[in-house]
């Protein structure tokens, strides 16, 4: 059998894999955080995203740090606990062709951070949301955080009492357009799910439940790696095919949905449960009520609405980025300040 | 039937003999939410019309309708605009505050009432006139239901009759007032002049009270401070404004979405800029500092509670380093204070907004014309030293109307600081973002979205090294906070230079700032003519401030800081700054009632400090 010499990886942009990779990761060894990095990496790499053109953007606590570990070429910004979805707003509405990424925790997100995360979701702004979702509090040594459910235990044996906020339904229910569930142990399904955001052209609220191998993974908790080894209920098998990559392949439309995204994408969702309709808003905020009641844990795609106006087409702002607009278009002319102050004489 | 109750006393030293040109003040007293706004415009601009100096401020309550509100309106030959602390004029069209407000005049002013308030038996040291409203506005509004609104024109007629007010001048003022709606006009110069033909025939003048045209207005315009913030931002090249709704600065964010909308839609028909009413005050700084990083012109415009909630984002700013701009319009606090009065009150707590060691820029505009001027000031200045800088306005020239020079065009050109380009980084080989390249403690920094490899930079509020990485190294934090310092000092020389008043032979200084400088004119003179006090006067544009001030201090005997606030804060940023042999020349007129500052106040109070 003949062989053929390996052709030097690179994608679309001749980029290596080297060239989307971060600093050393500070988080402990194990940490699902680092494996969502590794996805990440993956993702951009494969979608040949310029890695130049990105702006990653966190709040505070581990899953906030975790942009220093991947993608260092591209600028980043760390900024106070729970106001990362403002931040974001402000740098997107600045440059429009910047690709948003936020990485958010579940303290960040669902705590400190509700109001503007449910306000950024409303506003339909283009840029990925993930949350790096492990119950606990890890910087601050180990307490709850609002995503715990009812009935998990921290490692001390204090009990959650209070109900989880359900970061994916309010996301729906809030107006993102592209919204999901995974789990950080599954390689395959995360990397497709993020593919198919960096394809999406809205919010992307993916809630990826990542164990903190240090404060939440023992017996009892319902957000450690066994639980969900046990729990996770997949609604389908994803597969994405980039704009990029001229594949044509049959699929059956009965077991399989084809959703066509905003620049020419496939995401092919093989349905694993039947009726299970992802563009349905009320069925899937349904859905993910049944299985709280069931104790499941449902990832997948839970909702995609490709076709709803963004936050920059409601503000009808100009394909230029804001930022770098010239002085001559950003300061009216001589005339018209003459004009006004006729107006007030 | 006359209907003038006469009962001047001879001894109230004010005779109708005697007449007061260009020189008095009128108080409207109505309820709110009765549209007194637009006859109290009418009135104002009126008198501008005529060539006269004149001021217009609007006290009111913190309410949508139904609780009392005042109009001063201030005709001063000499130019004089802040408000008088004495009213000569009363319009009572509230019974709720007229008993109060009678009460309050000094002997010798006028009364104007509303007929079944039957207010002339509370003095008999006052002039009364009494209007039948109601009798006068059924036959000129048929429509009973605006009879409510259409009364208050009515008023405007009869001012102007007592006043000597050209008819032509309300009925250009009113078309002005109402541009487009011609009815509307219509029915309300009616109602003017129903008013005016009955004071002409029923009321006889008793007061000395009378307006002259002069020339002191031409070519001057009327514009409240907010929108001239509003305007100057939108010729700063303002790209991003977001803000959440707070009295007293909505108005400067709604104003400037007018002027965007006219002005800076492209050919495209697109928008050249970004408006978001965000969800809170820290979104609204969160978006501003976001946009900021990523190279907008951003701002956001709030008042004292606001700046409370945005001191987490402020020290961001600080110590990570990013341009932005905020407009404060103070009101009268502690807490929800007094929302709608006026106040200068967050002079202390935002030089150093936020924990730890931070230290933030301040312009103090005085004027509708530095509003303007200070709109553009502040964005180059957030852009050069990559940090906040906050425009400290307040109600008192925000909300209310004054007369001004009209703006001149920018002639500065827009600059964006020190950021460095793809063909820079390629040309320097390499970037690190918080060094100090240059000895001037401000480092290059580079926007996201910039196309070349060493371009990306990890911005945190975290203890970082020149590069940008994370330290808790102790060396490489204090030096950072060192150049940090270094920074803000050599802003002093950039910084809009205070402005500097003199009298010969002045051997007492006094400094004041924003638009405590109506006041401040005005008692300069009171104390030169009544007390033979010489002043010279430094106006405060600026902090850090400039080294200018302390020169100013060390030429005089004594320094009075005159301010609106309790506890002296801008004569307490003063004692930090200057050398301790300078402070104890200084002296502090601080009060605060939530009034604009009257002249007379300051003037007293200096006098009695002066042992005169």
């Amino acid at each position: 059998m003949a062989t053929t010499p390996a052709a030097p990886k690179s994608n679309r942009l001749g980029l290596s894999v080297l060239d989307y990779r971060g600093g050393k990761s500070t988080l402990c060894a194990g940490c699902g955080h680092n494996a969502i990095s590794e996805r990440i990496i993956d993702a951009l790499y494969e979608m040949g995203v310029q890695p130049e053109r990105v702006a990653k953007l966190s709040g505070i606590g581990c899953s906030s740090k975790s942009p220093a570990y991947f993608l260092g070429r591209a600028h980043s910004f760390n900024a106070v606990h729970g106001r990362m979805p403002s931040v974001a707003t402000g740098a997107v509405l600045a440059n429009r062709s910047l690709m948003a990424l936020g990485v958010s925790g579940d303290g960040d997100t669902a705590s400190i951070g509700l109001g503007q995360f449910m306000h950024l979701m409303r506003r339909n702004l283009p840029l990925i949301y993930i949350i790096e979702d492990n119950g606990v509090y890890g910087l601050t040594k180990g307490q709850f955080s609002a995503t715990a459910d009812i009935g998990s235990k921290l490692k001390t044996g204090v009990i959650n009492e209070l109900p989880a906020i359900d970061t994916c339904e309010l996301a729906i229910s809030m107006g993102a357009t592209f919204v999901g569930r995974s789990f950080s142990g599954d390689k395959r399904q995360l990397h497709a799910m993020l593919k198919a955001a960096i394809a999406h052209h809205g919010t992307v609220m993916l809630d990826v439940v990542s164990p903190c191998v240090t404060f939440n993974d023992h017996e009892g908790s319902t957000k450690s790696y066994k639980y969900m080894k046990d729990h996770d209920e997949p609604l389908q098998e994803i597969n994405f095919i980039p704009v990029f990559e001229d594949i044509a392949v049959e699929y059956d439309p009965g077991t399989t949905m084809e959703v066509t995204m905003h620049d020419g994408s496939r995401l092919r969702l093989r349905k694993l449960e039947e009726d299970y309709d992802p563009t349905d808003k009320i069925r899937a905020i349904t859905r993910l009520n049944e299985a709280k009641k069931d104790g499941d844990m449902l990832t997948g795609v839970l909702y995609v609405n490709t076709q709803a106006p963004t936050f920059l087409d409601m503000l009808n702002i100009t394909d230029q980025p804001l930022a770098t607009l010239p002085a001559s278009v950003v300061r009216p002319g001589r005339e018209i300040l003459e004009q006004v102050m006729e107006e007030l004489r | 039937m006359a209907t003038t109750d006469v009962g001047l006393r001879e001894s109230a030293g004010r005779t109708a003999r005697v007449p007061v040109v260009n020189n008095m003040s009128i108080q409207v007293a109505t309820v709110n939410g009765s549209g007194s706004q637009s006859s109290n415009s009418v009135l104002l601009r009126s008198i501008f019309q005529m060539g006269i100096p004149v001021s217009g401020k609007n006290l009111f309550p913190s309410n949508i309708a139904g609780l009392p509100t005042w109009f001063t309106i201030r005709a001063n030959k000499d130019g004089y605009v802040a408000r008088k602390k004495e009213t000569d004029l009363l319009v009572a069209m509230n019974g709720e505050t007229a008993r109060d407000d009678v009460m309050s005049m000094t002997p010798g002013a006028a009364v104007l009432y509303d007929e079944p308030l039957n207010l002339s038996s509370l003095r008999n040291d006052l002039i009364f006139y009494s209007v039948p409203y109601d009798k006068l506005v059924a036959p000129v509004c048929p429509e009973a239901k605006l009879r409510k609104l259409v009364k208050n024109m009515i008023y405007v007629g009869v001012v102007a009759q007592l006043l000597n007010i050209d008819m032509a001048e309300v009925e250009k003022a009113l078309r002005k007032q109402f541009a487009k709606k011609v009815k509307a006009a219509n029915l309300n110069f009616a109602a003017a002049q129903a008013g005016f033909d009955y004071a002409a025939a029923s009321l006889t003048k008793n007061d000395p009270y009378r307006l002259e045209r002069m020339d002191k207005t031409r070519g001057k315009i009327i514009i409240d401070g907010n929108s001239a913030s509003a305007l100057g931002c939108v010729f700063a090249g303002c790209t991003l404004l977001s803000w959440y709704p707070i009295t007293p600065s909505s108005s400067l964010a709604e104003s400037m979405i007018e002027y965007l909308k006219r002005f800076r839609i492209g050919p495209d028909g697109k928008a050249t800029f970004a408006v978001v009413q965000a969800e809170d005050e820290l979104a609204a700084i969160g978006m501003v500092l976001g946009a900021g990083w990523a190279g907008a012109r951003s701002m956001t415009t709030t008042s004292g509670p606001g700046i409370s909630l945005m001191g987490e984002f402020a020290g961001l700013s600080y110590y990570a380093e990013i341009p932005a701009v905020v407009w404060d319009i103070q009101r009268v606090g502690p807490s929800t204070g007094l929302p709608t009065r006026t106040s200068q009150g967050d002079v202390l707590s935002t030089a150093f907004l936020s924990h730890g060691d931070t230290q933030h820029l301040m312009l103090f505009p005085s004027s509708p014309r530095e509003c303007f001027e200070m709109g553009m000031e502040a964005f180059n200045l957030a852009e050069q030293f990559q940090t906040l800088v906050f425009v400290m306005s307040d109600l008192d020239l925000g909300m209310n109307n004054w007369m001004s020079e009209p703006f001149t065009y920018p002639e500065a050109p827009i600059e964006r600081g020190k950021v460095l380009s793809k063909e820079d980084l390629t040309r320097l080989g390499r970037f690190s973002r918080y060094e100090d390249v240059d000895g001037d403690g401000i480092p290059y920094r580079t926007l996201p979205g910039t196309e070349h490899p060493a371009a990306a930079y990890f911005t945190r509020g975290s203890g970082h090294n020149a590069a940008a990485n994370y330290s808790e190294r102790p060396e490489d934090y204090e030096k950072n906070m060192e150049r940090l310092r270094k920074k803000f000092d050599h802003a002093r020389s950039f910084v809009p230079a205070p402005v500097v008043e003199t009298m010969p032979n002045a051997e007492i200084g006094i400094i004041a700032f924003g638009s405590s400088h109506w006041a401040l004119i005005e008692s300069r003179d009171q104390l030169r003519d009544e007390s033979k006090l010489a002043t010279d006067y430094l106006r405060v544009r600026a902090y850090p401030f400039a080294h200018e001030i302390a020169d100013f201090v060390r030429a005089h005997k004594r320094v009075y800081v005159v301010e609106q606030n309790r506890d002296a804060q801008l004569f307490s940023l003063l004692k930090l700054d200057l050398d301790g042999d300078l402070v104890p020349k200084l002296r502090s007129v601080a009060r605060l009632d939530g009034l604009p500052i009257d002249a007379r106040s300051v003037t007293d109070e200096i006098v009695s400090m002066e042992g005169k």
